[in-house]
């Protein structure tokens, strides 16, 4: 008996436990997601270059090796990388040329750069001595540095995203809630509508609104472009099932009993109606931003979206398309590559804010 | 009494699939209206052709009609099964579209077929053994799948491909197709869908076997369940003969509405591993501003859509009998 009562203790202590553990690895995923939007934000000070600077001398060049250890085994405390010269004249392969090591430097002035669009700077997390170049994720078939390129890149794909998920979902809340809310031919007009945006498999009708802009435009307005496109194919499924909800929270007693005092349409839909669909909202959210990043980044893949020279994930895999990129650098799949774990962050986050307000089946 | 009522159903939904691809006509008709320039554009520009040929050929291609007009213009050339003019091919878009259709259903009807027979089984399998360590490595590996973009799955087995040398890189046939007897075109074929196919298998299997393992889970907790376990039923007669029956309603629901994710997700194989389906027709057209091209393949891709829809609910109407009326 007493040692069932134990067990019991331990379970339930265990159960507290794990959902303490619950909340702070929910944290900690909403933080490194946090990070790596940080990360892009501030793309221009954790970037060694340019996005745009080439450097035709050293087209493909891999990865660069940071080294600690010289020739003669003798340890350095300041990492230190090699320039790059060819294996022989002619040949494209590229060696370590170990007759001079070029420090690391720290915090050097570079190119200048913005951050958010307002702070000029020109000092570089890291660096190193011209001519030599340290290339973290190598160079593409321009020279251009792929890990600058990759996190001036990210500031479009990730936040095409997450903007893009924010327009679909801000459209899809306010004409689920005007066809719940209202009713009558106002929900039949808007579901009919919805009804079509979904009998279309999604890149389908991202490709057929995407008909609908212009070919060749900026790459700022090629952006704002990219956004339009995903809000205006993303609205169908969110307002469908945030009707159903407003659809039942119009008929509840406290929502009645607000009207019978005399509260406007407005006022019940924004203090009654809405709060209750912020949980979906923001699962549904959750769930389309991966959707809208491979959004941005298939468009920009096949050239309808965000164009040379500026960078973002889906034209620099773009490159992947020759026959000879794609088997011979394998440093050109990255950033293919760092969709995955952004993609699990948010399908964590996703599932642990659905465990959490288990009451909406999606 | 029986066939009226399982004609009328079909009728109904046939009726409704009808409507919705009028709908999705005239809104991509509308899309197709907004859309600035044309693919006469250039030849403005060019001094060899003068104003007036070129007004001939907006005029004949009917670029300057209204769009009520164009839209009964489109519809007349359906009738003649040409869906419009393809101006950048300089064809109707009908022979067009076809064999493209063919090719996309080749493809994803195998790797749907493919997904299931893999899905139902190791679905059935982590819902009987809910929590152990062979439902967790099932969900580990789901997970890892789903967060694998389709575009990278696609791009990985290209590599693979051009890599080892022992697939084909691209394309349907081989040269020299026509030329080969029927039994080595078969075989032909089958190795060029080999990569694509498994491809989109995989793309397409974690949310597969998530919702298989669901629905089992679901019923596996029915009273009938516990009622037939009682009785002393064997597990594996339990799981294949009672539950998965009892689980087919929403699979098969599922089957209907996982048309619209496989049809993208094969777009983007068949783009990057050059199969010539639906999708690279369609990227080339928008790219040509080629408007009925674009038309024509977005309101096949729903007609591709809606069948497959049709096909799920005329098998949920088969297999579940709380759908069909009482039999008088």
């Amino acid at each position: 008996m007493i040692g069932d009562a134990t067990t019991r203790g331990t379970a339930r202590t265990r159960a507290s436990l794990s959902a303490r553990g619950r909340r702070r690895s929910f944290r900690l995923v909403l933080g490194l997601l946090g990070l790596v939007y940080l990360s892009t934000v501030f793309a221009g000070f954790l970037a060694p270059d340019d996005p745009a600077a080439q450097h035709r001398d050293v087209p493909f060049a891999p990865p660069t090796r940071v080294h600690f250890v010289d020739g003669t085994s003798r340890l350095h405390l300041r990492p230190f990388v090699y320039g790059l010269a060819r294996s022989s004249g002619d040949s494209e392969e590229y060696v370590e040329d170990r007759s001079r090591r070029y420090p690391v430097r720290f915090f050097v002035r570079g190119a200048p750069y913005r951050i958010a669009g307002i702070f000029r700077g020109n000092r570089h997390l890291f660096g190193t001595d011209s001519p030599t170049r340290l290339f973290l994720m190598g160079s593409d078939d321009y020279g251009r540095d792929q890990f600058s390129r990759f996190l001036f890149g990210g500031q479009i794909s990730l936040f095409a995203g997450l903007l893009g998920a924010g327009l679909s979902l801000g459209v899809g809340m306010v004409l689920g809630a005007v066809a719940g809310f209202y009713g009558a031919w106002v929900d039949e007009t808007i579901m009919r509508i919805a009804e079509l945006f979904l009998a279309l498999p999604w890149l389908y009708l991202l490709l057929a609104v995407r008909m609908a802009l212009p070919l060749h435009i900026e790459p700022a307005e090629a952006f704002l472009l990219v956004l339009a496109v995903i809000g205006l194919i993303g609205w169908a499924r969110p307002a469908r099932l945030i009707r159903g909800i407003v659809l039942s929270a119009k008929l509840r007693d406290y929502v009645v009993a607000a009207r019978s005092l005399g509260a406007s349409d407005l006022y019940i839909l924004r203090r009654h109606v809405l709060p209750q669909v912020l949980g979906l909202v923001v699962t549904q959210g959750a769930l389309l931003v991966p959707q809208f990043i491979l959004a941005e980044v298939t468009l920009s893949f096949v050239g309808l979206g965000v164009g040379e020279p500026v960078p973002s994930w889906g034209n620099m895999l773009a490159s992947l398309q020759r026959y000879s990129v794609l088997s011979s650098y394998w440093w050109m799949f990255l950033p293919g590559f760092a969709l995955i774990p952004v993609f699990l962050l948010y399908y964590t986050i996703a599932d642990a804010l659905h465990q959490r307000s288990g009451a909406f089946s999606v | 009494m029986r066939y009226h009522a399982a004609v009328r159903y079909l009728c109904v939904r046939l009726g409704h699939g009808f409507l919705v691809l009028i709908g999705v006509s005239v809104l991509s008709f509308l899309l197709a209206e907004a859309a600035p320039g044309s693919s006469f554009d250039e030849l403005r520009l060019d001094p060899r052709i003068s104003a007036t040929t070129v007004a001939a050929m907006r005029d004949r291609y009917g670029l300057d009609r209204s769009l009520p007009e164009k839209y009964f213009h489109w519809l007349q050339s359906i009738a003649r099964g040409e869906l419009g003019f393809s101006v950048a091919y300089n064809r109707p878009v009908g022979p067009l579209l076809w064999p493209r259709v063919r090719n996309t259903l080749l493809l994803t009807v195998t790797a749907t077929a493919l997904a299931w027979l893999i899905a139902v089984p190791v679905g059935t399998w982590a819902a009987s053994r809910k929590g152990g360590w062979a439902d967790r490595v099932a969900a580990g590996a789901t997970t890892a799948l789903l967060s694998v973009p389709d575009l990278l799955v696609g791009l990985g087995f290209l590599l693979l491909a051009v890599r080892t040398g022992y697939f084909p890189t691209g394309g349907m046939v081989s040269i020299g197709f026509a030329a080969l007897g029927p039994w080595d075109q078969l075989a032909d074929v089958m190795s060029h869908s080999l990569l694509p196919v498994t491809a989109l298998t995989l793309v397409t299997l974690p949310v597969l076997v998530r919702h298989v393992r669901a629905s089992l889970i679901d019923v596996l907790q029915a009273p009938f369940i516990q009622a037939a376990r009682a009785a002393g039923v064997s597990e594996r007669r339990l799981l294949f003969r009672h539950a998965l029956r009892a689980a087919a309603n929403p699979l098969i629901s599922l089957l209907g509405l996982s048309v619209a994710a496989l049809l993208s997700a094969s777009l983007v194989v068949e783009t990057i591993m050059s199969w010539p389906g639906l999708g690279p027709l369609l990227i080339e057209a928008v790219v040509a501003r080629d408007l009925h091209l674009v038309v024509g393949a977005v309101t096949c891709s729903t007609v591709l859509l809606i069948a497959g829809n049709l096909l799920a609910d005329g098998l949920l109407y088969l297999v579940d009998p709380r759908l069909r009326p009482a039999q008088a």
